[in-house]
């Protein structure tokens, strides 16, 4: 098969489902965005595509959480032609939005009953949304999306982006099944690291800490910023083992997440959830370095979808 | 059935809002000791079990892993228990009844959506507070935890048994007996119906109507009002002005017609068959063409008034608006990219010394910030653009413009409508929000304006607009309708008003979606709700259209159609409610007259701070850590500014990221390497000073900033914002008169033309102080350009950090002594002096130049010349670069005027030490300040290879331009200074000529001073 029909699917809301398609055709697929009505009405069949991708955005508003109310109508309408879907041998990818929502589908990561989910991607530990570059460790896994990539650099963009588990033997699992795929990694510019970590001091002094006035004013205005109840949850977990921690300090590793862990795979490897966006690094002019003779030709997210293609050649 | 589910953090971790809500007080300046808990929840009502109800909480509401629930009947008495044994006051708030509440919306069609019997959900938050006194809570209620324009807040339980809203409207006409009125009742109305209509346009309604024979219906009073209003027909600028400056008088028939469009129309002439305008002035934007394949569209708008009262939801709004002007261009552009600018009020001001109703401007920039970013983000549009002035007099009327641009194929300009087309609402539902938001917005704000115009409030909900953007593009695509405009200011008054205006159009009002009941026929006509478009839709794509959007989810409604009448038909379940025709309605305002008067403000010459040291590193760092120049990238980093993959220069460039781009550079069409540029300029406190040449340096700075990332200065459009202080005055109208005549006298210089505006006007506070003294707070003066630019080869595209050592640097344009309304003398280091002008001519020479140079690949780095001047530029290059850079002041191009005899007085002197060869310029007074830190336009520094630098030179002959230093690997900004003589320290000693270093600062310095936390809200 060379090329294989790509399905990406979007919901409102979604707004890189264009921007995706455009890297899985630069990789050499047939991709084609698909409404999620219309695999509700069963109009279209998902057994018609080879790869599955839910693309980044805020599914409907990302309205009580990031990615909840799509990955629950996965979950609830779409199990069965899913399930067939991931039997077949096929492969699903989700991205930012769709990292959000294939964690609350059961795709990803089993439910652990009662418990539920054994982990979930939260409100940033910034609190807010935040655009920036990363640099990833690409972990060996399971994952075919990340065959033979050792590192690369993405951007990311979102609010609910940090990786908790329930606890620390959910970790040491997904370690020895291979299913961590990506990992924030420090800059390697010691320079960059003490500019940045300056930033974040003065970050860190205006939200709160020290009370000067317009410092206090932010926090009594982050209050009315959103004037629905978005969570502003807590997450600290006090009562957590340092294996859990970061490793990787602020903005590296961009949200806080347990283990700096930027994307995972299911048991198989071919299904992958990472919140970085690899479809917004396919040429050198969208790398922040370009001009000063950083990024390559094409970028570097580029292999994500050749690897996706190849996996049906 | 009533159930509440509320929603704490898990065991173990922190109660972030609760800690949120302590730093809050101290804000206030409540003293501490506070304990707090948080928690937030759903109310839903419906057929559901004690089952069902915890099934929702953990299927969809909550996440078990960083949350904890608590699912009980609403009222349970348990429910007023804090979490923990929490103690304290007990305060809920929960958004107004009928405010837009878009997780409670979405979370009753996904539990919908599970099976669960659900009729309406409301969402909530909770606090406990203990440790403050009863004025205390408050105090925290009203200034931090809630908002009376959009919010309910409830202490104690919350005592709600239902949620459903509005109950049936009993329907009448309701006529206004307008005809017997005298004058002083007309005005009296006019107020107090919120119709914000003049004494003369009151009569012309009222002699209208008693040459009918009748009196008007409420809703025919109404249309009327909304389209006659300032924001809808921009009168002022539109109308008669008698002006008066110290050149004498002259008589405006139609200000922007003879400015602004003036100046357009001599472009475009000049232009000739190369006239690349495609549309200015008429559409919902202005369009240009772009490639083969597309033009692009451009519109900027402003939300103040509603971002006063209710910052998040007015920003929110805001930027709602303009992406819906964008849509509404053509037969619908898809927007591509946002840009955003925000006028405040410096934070660092005591909350206590507010005057009366006014928000405090912490509280205000974190609003406007997060409405933006929560808009925009979701939209799936890249926000790349943008920029944030402080000034004191923002304080109780802060500016927010949004700007959009969009892709438009070029098959799809043309827009009309035809007898028989259907009208078309597509996307939100109506309801009682935004009741009078385009008169309101047309009168000046005042201490009672929170309660008296809250309908005027409304937040958004941008994944409703999303859904209509996907349907309008698909829709479009397939040609399924003729026009299309976008539901603002007015509502579908304005908007069916406007498509109508040639033809006519019959409107059955109780088609209408309604969110609840309750509205009354005129209500549902002006309400300004969001989200909505009006289309004309033929008949015979109306079954194609009407499942095209209902497979998207979104309600299209027929409400009526375009029939050649002339007139604008309304009825409500078939009676006749509003019968106006179109010509009254559109050309039967009467014209509005105004003076205007202009008188040059006294113009005392510099004068500089005394200083005892020979550098001026302190004044650098200052100017750096100043609010208007230090890094936004607190606020930059919360908007995505690479969504839709076209960005290819971003807000923040350089070595980690983090140097301020002139410039923003989108490639809009996947796959093409051909960009777009989009930059602004706006220098308020240049307008106390002169606005003329606040305009003209506007517009020089947007331009040059487009110029300085690679845009061909012969491609730039350029769009007006004009925001003034109350116009009735004739000084204040004067002021905007001026500025308006420079953007006439430099726009044909240098090839720009205006393809879309906005005004604003009537950005004033008046309030009464504690004295009981009557008070006026008035913006100053606030023109905002902004510039859409071309590249035809992303690849060419230039940033300003500093690349390698050993580079050349060149100033390209001359400074000349223009220190007035600099950031050297808003630090507090000058006084007086010439404000920075614009020498046309040579402003356009030396952007052609530049713009060879770069697009010749000569220039590797490039910054243009602006607020902190050369060493603000050098400063931010290097630290964008992460380089230090070497420059020296004696070789830089000026203007500054040389006093021959003072020079061979000095010469004689320096003669002496045997160095006869010092350049005049260190002989004129404070030449050092006016090198380093004047603000004069049409200035660049440039990065340039040495073996580039005979072919950069080449290109820059005909302009003045300099080498004036290098890029090194120091790791700091030195730059020498002018030299000086330095007489022999012992007697008999020969004097000696020296050039101090005037800045010599490490770069790692100037980085930690700019990415201070100054204006941060």
């Amino acid at each position: 098969m060379a090329q294989p029909r790509v399905l990406v699917l979007r919901a409102p809301g979604t707004n890189c489902d264009e921007e995706t398609a455009h890297a899985f055709t630069l990789a050499g697929a047939r991709p084609e965005r698909v409404h999620v009505n219309r695999l509700l009405d069963a109009s279209l069949r998902m057994a018609d595509y080879q790869i599955l991708c839910l693309p980044g955005g805020f599914s409907y508003g990302d309205d009580i959480a990031a990615g909840r109310i799509l990955g629950t109508q996965l979950k609830h309408h779409l199990a069965d032609a899913l399930a067939e879907f991931k039997a077949a041998g096929k492969l699903i990818l989700g991205i930012c939005n769709g990292f959000q929502i294939l964690m609350r589908s059961g795709l990803l990561l089993e439910d652990e009953p009662p418990h539920g989910p054994p982990a979930t991607l939260t409100w940033n530990d910034s609190r807010h949304f935040e655009a920036r570059w990363v640099r990833l460790a690409s972990v060996p896994s399971k994952s075919v999306f990340f065959a033979g990539i050792d590192s690369l650099e993405l951007p990311v963009a979102h609010a609910e982006g940090r990786f908790v588990v329930r606890d620390s033997s959910v970790l040491a699992r997904l370690e020895q099944q291979g299913r961590i795929v990506l990992r924030y990694q420090a800059s390697s510019d010691p320079a960059e690291a003490t500019a940045r970590s300056s930033f974040k001091t003065s970050i860190e002094r205006t939200s709160g800490a020290t009370a000067s006035s317009s410092s206090s004013a932010a926090a009594s205005c982050s209050l009315l910023g959103k004037p629905a109840v978005a969570p502003l949850p807590g997450l600290e977990t006090a009562s957590c083992d340092d294996a859990l921690l970061p490793h990787v300090a602020y903005p590296d590793n961009p949200n806080g997440s347990h283990a700096d862990i930027a994307g995972i795979c299911d048991a198989t490897g071919r299904v992958c959830g990472l919140m970085p966006h690899p479809e917004r690094y396919v040429d050198r002019l969208q790398h922040p370095q370009w001009s000063r003779g950083g990024g390559q030709q094409p970028g570097a997210g580029l292999a994500v979808f050749q690897n996706a293609v190849r996996y049906f050649s | 059935m009533l159930w509440e589910v509320d929603i704490y953090p898990a065991e173990g971790c922190a109660d972030r809002a609760a800690e949120a809500v302590v730093a809050a007080a101290k804000c206030l300046g409540l003293r501490g000791g506070l304990a707090v808990a948080t928690c937030y929840g759903y109310l839903l009502e419906g057929e559901l079990d004690e089952q069902q109800a915890r099934e929702a909480a953990s299927d969809l509401l909550a996440d078990s892993i960083v949350e904890r629930t608590v699912v009980r009947p609403a009222n349970d008495p348990r429910l007023t228990a804090g979490p923990n044994g929490a103690g304290g006051s007990l305060l809920h708030v929960l958004p107004r009844p009928g405010v837009m509440d878009p997780v409670a919306q979405s979370a009753a069609s996904a539990l919908a959506d599970l099976g669960l019997p659900i009729r309406a959900v409301r969402t909530f938050r909770k606090y406990w507070i203990a440790g403050a006194d009863q004025s205390a809570l408050q105090l925290l209620a009203s200034k931090a935890l809630s908002n009376d324009a959009v919010d309910q807040a409830v202490w104690g339980p919350l005592a709600i048994t239902r949620l459903d809203v509005g109950t049936a409207c009993e329907f009448r006409r309701v006529d206004v007996p307008l005809r017997s009125l005298a004058d002083d009742e007309l005005v009296t109305l006019s107020r107090s119906g919120q119709l914000y209509l003049t004494l003369a346009e009151m009569r012309a309604i009222q002699a209208h109507f008693r040459q009918l024979g009748r009196d008007p219906s409420d809703v025919e009073l109404e249309t009327i009002a909304q389209t006659w209003s300032e924001h809808c027909s921009h009168k002022t600028l539109k109308g008669s002005i008698r002006y008066r400056d110290e050149q004498g008088e002259r008589q405006f028939n139609n200000l922007l017609k003879e400015t602004v469009f003036t100046a357009t129309q001599a472009v475009r002439r000049q232009l000739g068959p190369d006239d690349w305008c495609v549309s200015v002035f008429e559409d919902n934007a202005g369009i240009v063409r772009f490639d083969d394949r597309f033009d692009l569209v451009f519109k900027v708008e402003t939300h103040n008034h509603p971002s006063a009262l209710e910052p998040y939801g007015g920003a929110n709004t805001g930027l709602g608006g303009v992406i819906r002007d964008a849509l509404g261009t053509g037969l619908g552009a898809k927007p591509v990219c946002n840009t955003d600018i925000f006028c405040f009020a410096e934070p660092n001001i005591d909350a206590r010394l507010l005057p009366p109703g006014v928000l405090h401007p912490g509280r205000i920039i974190a609003g406007v910030v997060a409405g933006v970013r929560d808009y925009g983000n979701r939209m799936g549009i890249p926000t790349v653009n943008g920029a944030v002035y402080f000034d004191r007099r923002y304080l109780a009327n802060p500016l927010v413009f949004c700007g959009t641009v969009g892709l438009l194929p070029v098959d799809r300009r043309q827009k009309h409508v035809e007898a028989g087309d259907l009208i078309v609402a597509l996307g939100g539902r109506t309801g009682r929000d935004g009741i009078h938001g385009a008169t309101f917005s047309s009168a000046e704000l005042t201490h009672e304006s929170e309660g008296l115009s809250g309908g005027a409030v409304q937040i958004g909900n941008a994944i409703e607009e999303k859904k209509v953007l996907d349907v309008v593009l698909a829709a479009r695509d397939r040609g399924l309708f003729r026009a299309i405009t976008d539901c603002g200011a007015g509502g579908f008054s304005s908007a069916v008003g406007e498509m109508g205006a040639e033809l006519g159009a019959e409107v059955e009002l109780e088609r209408i979606p309604l969110k609840y009941e309750g509205l009354s026929y005129a209500e549902m006509w002006i309400s300004e709700a969001q989200e909505r478009m009006v289309l004309a839709v033929p008949a015979d794509c109306w079954p194609e259209f009407q499942t095209l959007a209902a497979s998207e989810g979104v309600a299209a409604t027929a409400l009526g159609k375009f029939v050649p009448t002339g007139r604008l038909t309304l009825r409500y379940r078939g009676v006749l409610v509003g019968d106006l025709t179109m010509e009254f309605l559109h050309d039967g305002r009467p014209p509005i007259v105004r003076e205007a008067t202009y008188q040059p403000p006294a113009a005392p010459p510099l004068e500089l701070r005394p200083k005892h040291t020979l550098d001026f590193n302190d004044e650098l760092l200052a100017i750096l850590a100043s609010p208007n120049v230090a890094s936004k990238e607190w606020i930059i980093r919360q908007y995505d500014h690479e969504v839709q993959g076209g960005s290819v220069v971003k807000p923040l460039v350089g070595a980690h990221n983090d140097g301020p781009s002139d410039a923003a550079v989108v490639r809009p069409v996947l796959g093409s390497q051909r960009a777009l540029v989009v930059a602004c300029g706006m220098n308020p406190c240049y307008g106390d000073f002169d606005t003329y040449h606040m305009a003209t340096s506007a517009i020089d700075e947007a331009v040059r900033n487009c110029v300085a990332v690679g845009a061909d200065p012969r491609r730039i459009a350029i769009l007006d914002n004009f925001c003034w202080g109350n116009t009735d005055r004739a000084e204040t109208l004067g002021s905007l008169v001026r500025a308006a005549l420079a953007c006439r006298d430099l726009a044909p210089v240098l090839g720009t033309p205006f393809i879309s505006g906005k005004d604003s006007l009537n950005n004033e506070f008046n309030y009464v102080d504690a004295e009981g003294q009557s008070k006026t707070i008035s913006i100053p003066p606030s023109l905002l350009i902004s510039a859409l630019g071309q590249i035809d080869d992303a690849s060419r595209a230039v940033t300003m950090d500093l690349k390698r050592p050993g580079d050349l640097l060149y100033q390209v344009g001359p400074t000349c002594a223009e220190l007035g309304g600099s950031h050297l003398a808003r630090s507090g280091a000058a006084t007086g002096g010439q404000v920075p002008t614009v020498n046309a001519e040579r402003a356009k020479a030396i952007f052609a130049a530049l713009h060879a140079a770069i697009a010749g690949g000569l220039v590797r780095a490039c910054h243009d010349l602006s607020e902190g001047g050369l060493a603000a530029a050098a400063a931010e290059m290097a630290l964008a670069g992460n380089l230090g850079a070497r420059l020296f002041l004696a070789q830089a191009p000026h203007e500054l005027a040389i006093d021959d005899a003072a020079v061979a007085e000095h010469r004689d002197a320096v003669s002496a030490t045997g160095d006869a060869n010092l350049p005049a310029v260190a002989f004129v007074a404070d030449a050092t300040a006016y090198l380093l830190f004047a603000e004069s336009n049409s200035r660049f520094l440039c990065e340039v290879e040495p073996d580039q630098s005979a072919a950069f030179e080449a290109a820059s002959a005909a302009v003045p331009h300099a080498l004036v230093g290098e890029v090194t690997d120091s790791g700091c900004l030195e730059i020498i200074g002018l030299p000086i003589v330095v007489p022999g320290i012992e007697p008999g000693d020969s004097a000696t000529v020296r050039a101090p270093k005037v800045i010599d600062v490490n770069v790692a310095d100037l980085k930690r001073a700019w990415q201070s936390p100054a204006g941060k809200g």
